[in-house]
């Protein structure tokens, strides 16, 4: 029998060697908790995440745009199952992890707490919300946890039509007439700044990061992506002919990036501790689908019982 | 877990005839009518899929890793097993 201390100097091998770490294999209690809790609070986020976007399907403007929207919503749907099935393997239940996010003591990305005030906020949240959770996820492909890689391997494939669908809008209504881009505008001004939230809080205070680099959970850190999303976005902004909020933004020759002005990090802590434009309103709509949905869920299984009771009798 | 769960399913896409079926994940349904139609909305939503099968979780009996070096043991030692062990002359040709 190996000692603790042996196990985990040849899990950190196979971490260094690039190997996957799989559900049976052995690894440390907190590698196994550290992905309990990013994997459900990434569920969670997609699915919380489908709250502010379907507020905009029956409004949508027109058949194309709804269709579209529908399946986009769909698919957040989708990314949060295969990211609890993900969780599932790590050996805890799906319906604890559902009741982490109603008590509150598992958290989903801030961002879904900010309101959907116009149609221009759908191209907004496609184009920027997508677009930094692409940066993010794009390194989560190469996660060290195999079945945490492969659920976003295939979030991946799909967040491509999520964020080009958004830029679509954007490009009709920044191209549209003055109320329309004025719109447009709008939406950039209010989601720009908690878009560059999403990827946590600077290097120097975040507190899991470290560890999470040193087993290969995370790939980048948050200040690199941050960083890699901004270089991105300035140019799609210019094509827009849309101005991003923020007077100290400048590309920087000698690093060859993008210097930008001080987050207000004090609003994040704000929004993550429950205390965002919409906290309230989104957990309300969870736990009631979620308490709405029970009797459904018992006559499935009753139903289900029945027919099998039916073929043993038979 | 609460008996009133639905079970957790596996589930196996083939992508096109000629595949073989592969894992892709897993879900929770009622039953296997359920669990192929859950599948065919989380698993198959761009034509991913051509068949699915569904097998309950509880079902799988998988090999332990850490007895992963007795069990494959005997592969290990019989290179004469491979092509390349063999020396077969040039002006044979490919063989």
């Amino acid at each position: 029998m190996l000692s603790n201390e042996e196990l985990e100097k040849e899990f950190q091998a196979k971490i260094d060697a690039e190997i996957k770490i799989e559900p049976k294999d052995w690894m440390p209690e907190a590698y196994r908790k550290t992905l309990i809790r990013q994997i459900s609070q990434h569920a969670h986020s997609e699915v919380v995440g489908m709250l502010p976007e379907g507020n905009w399907i029956t409004r949508a403007p027109s058949l194309r745009s709804k269709v579209i929207l529908l399946a986009k919503v769909q698919d957040e749907a989708g990314h949060g199952l295969y990211l609890y099935s993900a969780a599932e393997t790590l050996g805890v239940d799906r319906e604890d992890l559902i009741e982490e996010l109603h008590t509150g003591k598992a958290k989903y990305s801030s961002i879904f707490n900010y309101p959907t005030l116009t149609w221009a906020d759908i191209g907004a949240i496609g184009w920027l919300v997508d677009g930094a959770a692409i940066a993010n996820q794009v390194m989560l492909c190469r996660t060290s946890y195999g079945p945490y890689a492969r659920a976003m391997v295939r979030i991946c494939k799909e967040e491509s039509f999520h964020q080009r669908q958004g830029y679509e809008i954007m490009l009709k209504m920044a191209k549209g007439t003055p109320e329309q881009k004025q719109m447009a505008q709008d939406a950039l001004n209010r989601w720009w700044w908690p878009s560059l939230m999403m990827f946590g809080p600077p290097d120097d205070k975040s507190i899991h990061s470290a560890q999470s680099l040193k087993w290969k959970i995370k790939r980048q850190t948050n200040d690199e992506l941050r960083q890699e999303f901004i270089d991105k976005t300035v140019k799609q902004a210019e094509y827009l002919g849309l101005t991003i909020p923020d007077p100290h933004l400048k590309w920087n020759e000698e690093r060859q990036h993008y210097d930008f002005g001080p987050i207000n990090w004090e609003e994040f802590y704000q929004v993550i501790n429950g205390n965002g434009p919409c906290n309230r309103q989104r957990l309300k709509a969870r736990i009631k689908a979620h308490e709405e949905g029970a009797w459904v869920r018992e006559a499935a299984i009753a139903y289900a019982e029945k027919k099998q009771a039916k073929k043993t009798a038979a | 877990m609460n008996k009133k769960d639905w079970p957790l399913w596996e589930i196996f896409i083939r992508s096109k005839n000629g595949l073989n079926h592969k894992h892709v994940g897993s879900l929770h349904a009622a039953d296997a009518q359920m669990a192929i139609e859950n599948a065919r909305d989380v698993y198959c939503r761009r034509n991913e899929g051509v068949s699915i099968w569904v097998v309950l979780s509880s079902q799988i009996v998988a090999s332990d890793p850490d007895e992963a070096d007795a069990l494959y043991e005997p592969a290990k030692n019989k290179i004469y097993r491979h092509p390349t062990f063999y020396e077969i002359p040039k002006e044979v040709g490919h063989m």
